[in-house]
């Protein structure tokens, strides 16, 4: 469960997260809002990479301004830009990244790749450069590299932005069969409404909180 | 040349990266003194041979010398001119062996191996301060970097050319420069999204 306890958050004068309180402990949870709304803030905050102005964010109790390295190891974050998250010049090699920050024993580092590749069909491109790789199967490879951690919790900022349909629609399929808990940061309408719950933000405010149907329609009504 | 390991099997991608580092810093440093032209010749061939060993297309071999043909034949000029033409061909053999051998080493091994093995051997400066870790991770940030970056002026160009300037350093520097530190600033969150750990 990921909790946020009245969070505030400011960059220099500029507030972006006005008292946020939320519980989150469905499989799917998305949050959408304008630009500038504080999405992307709420989104780093949930695994530490920003650690709240004011208020705290627990992650299985565990606050992230205590212990950030040990919240990180529960959330795994994908980028909207992939080539912004891909560390090592060839595929196998990326997703081997993490691994060896675990300081894991080479044969496991070994198998964990493996079973990442198969999963997301990237074997038969283990050993190309990443930079040769198309948009999806580059944010393909950045989410095999984030989920072979294997995180209880994986935040996705804006995951399909820079795809094409085709590609929106195969990550749309990947993450909805994640059985991992996923909270989705989007504009994308279409993959905000596969969410068990969807909140709406604007303004560094929750405006809605509902069910899909409901909460979309609240934000397209601020959004006219 | 950087960053393109061509997987195959073969005895030389088998070698462990440490070996091949070694041999290619000896052989280097031997060919330098190789006054010789048919023991460079040799060597030449040699190198041929190691890329056939290597089940590495000639034409491999030979894209790794085409981008440096003009310094080569500018050298070989100064030479032959101010010296002999025989000084000429020994400085432009040495150079190609060098390449080729570097070109080899890159292309038989995976840079996380490379990477590794660069780790191990600057641990024995740890005592001094220095932290292989973050060297080795620079480096492999270096070359996975290079084609994104060249990705990027092309686009900035094309912005600038759909604008209508046609050369102007400015008009590419800034914005190049801009996106560059954005991006510094998105892959160190990405390191630390990704739990790496600088000590």
């Amino acid at each position: 469960m990921i909790e946020l306890r009245n969070v505030r958050h400011r960059y220099g004068e500029r507030e972006v997260l006005r008292g946020i309180d939320l519980t989150l402990t469905e499989r799917r949870v998305a949050v959408v809002g304008s630009n500038g709304s504080g999405k992307s803030t709420l989104a780093r905050l949930l695994n530490g990479l920003l650690v709240p102005t004011e208020g705290q964010v627990l992650v299985d109790g565990i606050d992230t301004r205590k212990d950030a390295r040990a919240v990180r190891r529960r959330v795994g974050f994908v980028f909207q830009d992939p080539d912004m998250q891909i560390v090592y010049p060839t595929v196998e090699e990326d997703v081997a990244f993490g691994l060896k920050n675990l300081r894991l024993p080479r044969d496991e580092i070994a198998r964990r790749v493996d079973a990442a590749l198969a999963r997301f069909d990237l074997t038969e491109h283990r050993t190309w450069p990443a930079h040769l790789l198309s948009g999806g199967q580059k944010q393909l490879l950045a989410i095999a590299s984030v989920l072979v951690l294997d995180p209880a919790y994986v935040v996705f900022d804006e995951p399909t932005t820079l795809l094409d349909l085709r590609n929106c629609r195969r990550i749309a399929q990947v993450i909805r069969d994640l059985p991992e808990t996923a909270i989705l940061v989007s504009h994308d309408l279409d993959l905000v409404a596969q969410a068990e719950r969807v909140i709406v933000l604007d303004e560094g405010r929750v405006v809605a909180d509902d069910a899909p149907a409901p909460a979309l329609a609240a934000y397209v009504a601020r959004m006219s | 040349m950087l960053g393109l390991y061509l997987h195959r099997e073969s005895p030389v991608h088998a070698l462990p990266a440490g070996w091949k580092l070694l041999a290619l810093a000896v052989s280097a440093t031997a060919a330098f003194f190789v006054s010789d032209l048919a023991v460079l010749g040799a060597a030449l061939a040699a190198c041929v041979l190691l890329f056939v060993a290597a089940r590495l297309p000639l034409r491999v071999a030979i894209d790794q010398l085409r981008p440096l043909l003009p310094v080569l034949l500018l050298f070989f000029a100064v030479q032959a001119a101010f010296v002999s033409w025989q000084a000429g061909c020994l400085m432009v053999g040495r150079f190609a062996v060098l390449v080729l051998l570097a070109g080899l080493v890159t292309l038989t091994t995976r840079a996380s191996d490379m990477i590794d093995t660069l780790e191990r051997a600057l641990g024995v400066f740890r005592p001094l301060g220095v932290n292989a870790g973050k060297v080795s991770l620079m480096l492999a940030l270096t070359i996975r970097l290079i084609p994104v970056l060249v990705d990027l002026v092309q686009e900035i160009r094309m912005a600038q050319r759909a604008r209508g300037v046609e050369r102007s350093p400015m008009a590419l520097l800034v914005p190049l420069m801009v996106k560059t530190l954005r991006m510094a600033d998105n892959l160190s969150d990405a390191l630390e999204a990704r739990g790496y750990d600088p000590h």
